[in-house]
């Protein structure tokens, strides 16, 4: 299995620890003028996504963890599971609801995700920044109110839910930024 | 942690320096006051050679070697002075760049900039009162108060250990207390350091000059030890701002000792796997024909210029860093 040496220790990298796959948020090389050196890291869990903080001894190897970022395109939601495609290949991956986490509320079929893998199964999904989906429910709001003040809910047909402007009616199309979760505008203004 | 990355600079900018016109104008001011207070003082400027034919053993250093005669970057300038001063130069100090592989973060870079001193005939107390004036100068802090912390007083306070008696499990279950340490296998000097650099260090000259002293034997380096029992080593380092900033000794004068530390850190060095380096037996001649008792100190200039500029990151104290040189 490869491994990195603690003088590799950059941002980004992908390392196990105690069993599960992490990546290195920042790393900080600390030494007193006489005495061992040590890179102080703070790593995120790619499981769970929890950040915590780590001390290594410089100098020594940490195992490196088969993870991947790839994009596949979302095909359907079985009721169970989350069916994705490789677009070159047509390999085709299931996620389960903890790698497509909050994903979900965002995507839907035919869009381009970008998957991190680990050891070739999907460990997280990451949608597109920014979707187009349709306004299956929110209240009619005030005729002619085109101003941009104010704003109501409207319940996307994902089932994810976005404050909207008031003149925003249901059946329309809409772009949101899904890191976010905000409305960027109506989706024919583009 | 640091908002500047040490990474490589956009194409087509590596040739601009890093530091702004301010900072080298404040570096320079810097080296001018240092030789202004110098001279005042009667210290003779000096300069030896960077490259040696010797290497220093300190397991925790990595030298740089060059040429086809394989000659050693120095580490520091401690060994070539203190031949100088047995040879009865009397006091004298040393601007120079220093070498050491391996360091590279927000507050260490592979060559830096030491001011290193020696004072012949003084006590470490009189050295850090001198080391406190000079940084007064050179901050331009006339009023910063300075403070004496033990280093056994500060961890007995500060964690409730007693360096001199506790064992390597205390220390790691003081640092698991903490969050700290897991997976780490370390020796007692190893949680020491450990519990310094990540707990203790941030408090550290949090109101003005602090001076720790008095440290544990196992880390004499190349100080003295005390004839107190048990004995300290009469080593301090200066922090400010919870960043260590200068390291001085009374300095250790018995060729005898000097030797045993030397095979000392061989075998340590042997135990980790380390390269073996040859030790300097033109320091240890020198000792044998007689160093005065002396108290030196090593000041790091470009972490000092750190903070008097306000910098975040190392490299913007040097014109240019590693990644850009």
């Amino acid at each position: 299995m490869a491994s990195y040496k603690t003088n590799e220790f950059k941002g980004g990298l992908k390392i196990m620890l105690d069993g599960d796959p992490y990546s290195i948020v920042e790393n900080e090389f600390v030494k007193p003028g006489k005495g061992q050196a040590f890179n102080r890291v703070r790593v995120k869990n790619l499981k769970t996504g929890r950040v915590v903080e780590r001390t290594f001894k410089s100098g020594d190897s940490v195992e490196s963890a088969d993870v991947h970022d790839t994009d596949l395109q979302y095909l359907y939601n079985d009721g169970e599971v989350w069916h994705f495609m490789h677009p070159e290949t047509f390999e085709q991956l299931t996620a389960d609801e903890n790698a497509v986490g909050e994903a979900a509320k965002w995507i839907k079929e035919q869009d381009m995700c970008s998957v991190t893998l680990y050891n070739g199964a999907p460990l997280s999904v990451e949608p597109p920044n920014f979707v187009v989906l349709e306004i299956t429910e929110t209240d009619p709001g005030l005729k002619g109110d085109t101003s941009s003040g104010g704003g109501k809910p409207a319940t996307l047909e994902t089932g994810a839910v976005v404050n909207v402007p008031l003149f925003v009616q249901i059946g329309e199309m809409i772009k949101v930024d899904t890191r976010t979760g905000a409305y960027v505008s109506r989706a024919r203004d583009e | 942690m640091g908002v500047i990355q040490n990474q490589a600079p956009a194409v087509g900018e590596a040739w601009r320096p890093s530091a702004t016109p301010a900072v080298l104008k404040a570096r320079a001011r810097m080296l001018a006051e240092i030789r202004a207070f110098f001279a005042a003082r009667e210290v003779l400027e000096v300069e030896t050679p960077l490259l040696s034919q010797a290497a220093t053993t300190d397991p925790a250093l990595a030298s740089m070697r060059v040429g086809e005669n394989g000659a050693w970057l120095q580490t520091s300038p401690e060994f070539p002075m203190k031949r100088l001063l047995a040879a009865g130069s009397g006091p004298i100090y040393q601007i120079c760049r220093v070498f050491r592989d391996g360091e590279r973060g927000r507050f260490h870079h592979p060559e830096f900039t030491l001011l290193e001193w020696y004072r012949p005939g003084w006590t470490l107390t009189e050295l850090m009162q001198e080391v406190a004036d000079l940084v007064r100068v050179l901050l331009q802090r006339p009023e910063l108060p300075v403070e004496f912390v033990r280093y056994r007083e500060l961890f007995q306070q500060a964690l409730g250990l007693d360096p001199w008696q506790c064992t390597s499990a205390d220390l790691q279950s003081a640092a698991g207390a903490r969050g700290l340490g897991d997976g780490l296998e370390l020796d007692t000097d190893a949680w020491l350091d450990l519990l310094l650099t990540h707990c203790l260090e941030p408090d550290l000259g949090r109101d003005g000059l602090t001076f720790l002293h008095a440290y544990p034997p196992s880390q004499a380096a190349l100080a003295r030890l005390s004839s107190d029992d048990p004995p300290h080593a009469e080593r301090f380092e200066l922090y400010w701002q919870g960043l260590e900033l200068a390291n001085g000794f009374q300095e250790l004068t018995d060729a005898n000792e000097q030797r045993q530390r030397f095979d000392a850190d061989q075998s340590e060095r042997a135990a980790l796997g380390l390269p073996l380096v040859p030790l300097d037996e033109h320091l240890l001649a020198a000792l044998q024909a007689g160093l005065p008792d002396s108290a030196g100190v090593a000041l790091g200039l470009d972490r000092l210029l750190m903070l008097h500029c306000g910098a975040e990151h190392i490299d913007q104290v040097f014109a240019f860093p590693i990644e850009r040189a």
